[in-house]
């Protein structure tokens, strides 16, 4: 009972670790760009600071919202924790991983992006309705290439418990799988499209012809935007740990000492902090697409996916 | 004991129908219970004035309607609990009844089966008829009489028990035509359009065909079997190409009342125009009936299935899941759009039947166990959540006199019930978690996730592409399901009617409503309820549960094993709330950031107008683009212009039809063909007396020669 209590404990530690430094990501991936792009930097704590901010702003609403758009920030921050509950950060064989597995987590960002297209469409100007619009067309058909490099995985460890997927790849060592490089780049290219980045959409622009995420939450302020600011900082860092740690898990704690934690806790932010430099070379290398060429662009993220899939059924499975 | 309680519901319903036909015999009842009460002069004194009184002029259709549909209620309630009964027992109850012709009775079976689709069809039946007391008081009595509604509402409900009752082919099909032909009547019910009576002649055209299809699938299956009982025909053995036509001539039967592409073009017509309580019975309960159908044939009666079918039914079940959201998504008519969202779900369950197949035709029971409890569970969940929608079409229908959601908009402040009853409706349907229609989507995957015990290199890799176009299914259905709720509730209103609706009053329309809506989330919390109870249908057809009963806990669902996936629900609600009041409470106890309202942002041009909102075709746009090749999409955007050389543009014309395809690629040629066929027969039809009775000449000649 004891350990199950204490489980539950590191469970919740992890996730609040989780909501707490997903702000410090997004700060590190700007000053990334800024020094590649020959700027002067902000701090990385800067989207703390905004955050706090935010909070402490009286929330302007506009005189046609209803209750939806009131209550969406809540329901889309607590739908993206609950998400971060499920994916391992710094330890597996946690209890709240076996509460709801994979696509239970890929449903949680379904739920979120619901109520956000939703809150889009409540104001009733154009800016909404053409947010809500595109990001239903691109999540749409993010949603099976996901869940196609996600099953390439689950197939492999014959499991969708992500722990336990974690725990499978650790136990094999270091193999190179033909499946596994090709659904790295799969959901590497949708985690892109997802979280609304470059060449996708542009997070730092208010341009009506390119905007998407921007453009439904054009309304909110106060409160109500720094829930959705931090619940969007907060996908960027769950997909970053979803690659780092199903493709790269070393590192993370497989038992519950101090130290074993410890060193998990290094391990991804190491993981991570290569991952965001990566992202913004490739975010200042790359132009950004044109809303058509989007679907191209997702397509070929799901073509790799079902490759990868089909080498594994073709070369890995043991038959 | 159970079978009094499946009686108890056919015969209510029955009663509830015949009642109906009271509606106009107000002075003969009266009459005649003055006839009977001089024969009692003390009961008379007593119950007269309390009889006229409530057989008064006015007071008497209020009256009988609520009656009739108490009565149509109470054969639900019994359904359901016939069905509960059957289920938990386990039992397999069967009967004779002396109906019928005199050397063919009627065979009666109760099991499992039939038992769980008593259960769809029950709580259906008790939703609909709380609310339909109330939506059928916006009918005119003179132009849509409710002896005609009633009665076939009856009528059509005892015939889906019936065929779930029905073992043996005579009764079976008796019990498919009175279902049929009743709804026939329901859909031609508001008749004075000649859109309504065409949808109506689509439905009994195809609906008849369909029969053929079933008769003829059970003359295959006879001839190889002595009677016509159920219990003789799983004992006839067939060959294994005599079985595939059965299961073709079945699938074509069942599958054209299920609604699968491409068979499905009846039902975006049918159901729009039949009344709202209706359509959900049809959409929600009818398509059920069929799948229930389609199961008895092949998994009961055919008994061993061949992996070939599952292939067969998954990918005529991957064309219907995505065709019919793709279609969905181009509607303005709400129906409409939601009998294509019907032929989507359908042909998700088709899918996930198909996998079933594909594992118990090789050798794996246990995922065969997992596929069908799927299919089922989502069978269930359809019904519950479609019901819903179409019932919250029929109260935004009934205050608005709009169906069509260009025209809507607003509508969360003026019907804040209905809205949020509309919401759980589009979450579930959404499959989104915590909600019936996610567990449902959830195990699908799972089941086909188990893909790697297979043999067969080509399904091995078939099956993992369906659980792809699976998740993009969802998700277009997502996508349409916040069209629709951002359409209809959300934005400004877009219409005169909108500004001006307001809520419900009539309680038993929303408490019909609300029952559903509570069972949606109810199933999505405890999924376990229901997922108990429909393994013991798989245990009973396929002699097979699932693996780990222990795992099956009302807390944990873990279809295959703990270690493979599991998901708690109610774990995750909890998450959820402590998630959502921290974040609540701690961002809302500064008193000085309370919220200030404020004009709408309308980048300082003033005056924004309803029409300036993303419309639905706006909305799915992006959507025209990418899958372009699904529709046939006539686009025309003509200018008025004026003014010097007409140069400027005064108005904009924008006119958008999108067709099916399966109209002009099938139907259309088939038409032209019955046609052409019609004309080489009239050939022979000169009119004229003395060629008539050459003909007769030359047949009776033929027919000498043939005897001798």
């Amino acid at each position: 009972m004891g350990d199950q209590l204490m489980n539950w404990l590191i469970a919740v530690l992890q996730t609040i670790l989780f909501v707490a430094l997903a702000p410090l990501l997004a700060g590190w991936i700007k000053c990334c760009k800024c020094r590649l792009q020959n700027r002067k930097a902000p701090s990385i704590f800067q989207p703390y600071r905004d955050l706090i901010k935010l909070t402490h702003k009286q929330p302007v609403v506009s005189e046609q919202a209803s209750w939806l758009f009131i209550k969406a920030p809540y329901i889309i921050f607590s739908a993206t924790v609950l998400a971060a509950t499920v994916v391992p950060l710094i330890a597996i064989d946690l209890p709240t991983s076996a509460s709801a597995d994979v696509i239970v987590m890929v449903g949680f960002f379904a739920f979120a992006r619901f109520f956000l297209a939703l809150a889009g469409l409540d104001i009733g100007t154009a800016f909404g309705g053409m947010g809500s619009s595109r990001e239903m067309t691109i999540s749409s058909l993010a949603e099976p290439a996901i869940l196609m490099a996600i099953f390439t995985l689950t197939m492999t460890a014959s499991t969708t418990n992500l722990s336990f997927a974690i725990s499978h790849v650790l136990n094999e060592g270091l193999i190179l799988r033909p499946s596994f490089v090709f659904a790295l780049a799969a959901l590497v290219l949708v985690a892109v499209a997802e979280t609304g980045r470059i060449p996708v959409d542009n997070p730092a622009t208010h341009l009506e012809l390119t905007m998407i995420h921007e453009a439904m939450i054009l309304e909110y302020s106060g409160r109500h935007l720094a829930l959705i600011e931090w619940a969007s900082q907060l996908k960027l860092m769950l997909y970053g740990v979803l690659i780092a740690n199903i493709f790269l898990p070393w590192g993370i704690a497989e038992t519950f000492g101090i130290q074993a934690l410890g060193y998990g806790l290094l391990a991804i932010m190491g993981k991570l902090a290569v991952l965001a430099v990566i992202l913004a070379i490739a975010e200042t290398l790359v132009a950004k697409m044109r809303l058509f060429r989007v679907q191209e662009y997702l397509s070929f993220a799901y073509l790799l996916g079902l490759l990868g899939m089909l080498s594994h059924i073709i070369l890995e499975a043991s038959r | 004991m159970i079978l009094v309680l499946a009686y108890g519901a056919v015969l209510l319903s029955f009663a509830s129908g015949l009642l109906a036909m009271m509606m106009n015999q107000r002075q003969h009842i009266l009459d005649l219970s003055r006839y009977w009460f001089k024969k009692f002069p003390s009961a008379n004194e007593r119950c007269q004035p309390f009889i006229a009184d409530s057989l008064e002029e006015k007071q008497f259709p209020v009256l009988l309607r609520q009656t009739v549909f108490v009565l149509l209620g109470l054969s639900g309630v019994f359904a359901v609990l016939a069905g509960l009964s059957v289920l938990i027992g386990k039992v397999v109850v069967t009967d004779q009844l002396s109906l019928g012709l005199p050397w063919l009775p009627w065979h009666v079976r109760f099991d499992c089966l039939s038992g769980f689709f008593f259960l769809i069809v029950g709580i259906a039946t008790t939703a609909v008829s709380l609310y339909g007391s109330g939506y059928v008081n916006s009918y005119d009595e003179s132009q849509h009489p409710f002896a005609v509604l009633g009665l076939f509402t009856g009528l059509f409900v005892a015939g889906m028990l019936l065929v779930l009752l029905a073992d043996d082919a005579f009764f079976f099909m008796i019990a498919w035509e009175l279902m049929s032909v009743a709804s026939y009547f329901l859909v031609a019910f508001q008749h004075e359009n000649a859109a309504n009576r065409r949808a109506a002649f689509i439905y009994l055209l195809m609906a008849e065909v369909g029969a053929l299809a079933i008769i003829l699938g059970f003359g295959v299956l006879a001839s190889f079997a002595d009677g016509f009982t159920f219990s003789a025909l799983r004992e006839s053995h067939l060959s294994t190409t005599w079985a595939s036509i059965a299961f073709m001539l079945a699938l074509l039967g069942f599958g054209m009342k299920a609604g699968i592409v491409p068979v499905h073009v009846w039902l975006p017509e049918a159901h729009p125009v039949a009344p709202s309580h209706i359509s959900a019975l049809m959409s929600g309960v009818m398509l059920k009936v069929a799948l229930y159908g389609l199961i008895r044939f092949c998994f009961d009666l055919l008994g061993d299935v061949h992996w070939q079918w599952g292939v067969v039914l998954l990918i005529l079940g991957t064309v219907s899941a995505l065709g019919g959201i793709l279609y969905a998504m181009m509607q303005t008519n709400l129906k409409r759009l939601l009998a294509y969202s019907s032929v989507e779900n359908i042909g998700i369950i088709f899918m996930v039947l198909g996998l079933s197949m594909i594992f118990m035709a090789n050798g794996h029971p246990q995922l065969a166990a997992l596929g069908l409890l799927a299919a089922l569970f989502h069978a269930f969940n359809h019904a519950l959540f479609k019901n819903l929608l179409f019932l919250g079409a029929g109260i935004i229908h009934h205050q608005t006199h709009q169906l069509n959601i260009d025209m809507m908009g607003g509508l969360i402040k003026k019907m804040p019930k209905t809205s949020v009853l509309f919401l759980i409706g589009c979450m579930s349907i959404s499959s989104l978690p915590l909600f019936n229609g996610f567990v449902s989507e959830w195990l699908a995957f799972q089941a086909a996730l188990q893909v790697d015990v297979l043999d067969n290199g080509v399904l091995r890799s078939l099956i993992p592409v369906a659980a792809a176009a699976l998740a993009l299914t969802a998700a277009l259905a997502a996508a349409c399901f916040v069209k629709v709720f951002g359409l209809i509730f959300l934005g400004l209103p877009r219409s005169h009617h909108c500004e001006k609706a307001h809520e419900v009053q009539d309680t038993g329309m929303l408490a019909g409503s609300s029952l559903l809506a509570g069972l949606c989330f109810l199933f999505g919390i405890f999924p376990g309820l229901v997922i108990s109870l429909i393994n013991n249908v798989a245990g009973q057809l396929l002699g097979e549960t699932l693996p780990n009963d222990a795992a099956l806990g009302w807390l944990w669902l873990a279809p295959v094993s703990a270690k493979q996936a599991s998901y708690a629900p109610p774990l995750v609600l909890i998450g959820a709330m402590i998630a959502g009041c921290v974040s609540f409470w701690y961002l809302r106890r500064d008193p000085a950031t309370a919220i200030r309202t404020a004009e709408t942002w309308d980048c300082g041009f003033g005056g924004l107008t309803h029409r300036m909102q993303y419309s639905s075709s706006a909305f799915t746009m992006p959507f025209r683009r990418i899958f372009a090749k699904v529709w046939i999409i006539d686009e025309q955007i003509d200018k008025d212009m004026q003014g010097a050389m007409n140069q400027d543009v005064a108005a904009v014309h924008y006119k958008l039809r999108i067709e099916d395809h399966s109209w002009p690629r099938l139907y259309h040629p088939i038409g032209h063909g019955v046609n052409k066929l019609a004309q080489v027969v009239g050939r022979i039809q000169t009119g004229n007396i003395r060629v008539y009775l050459g003909y007769s000449f030359a047949t009776l000649l033929l027919l000498l020669w043939v005897i001798s």
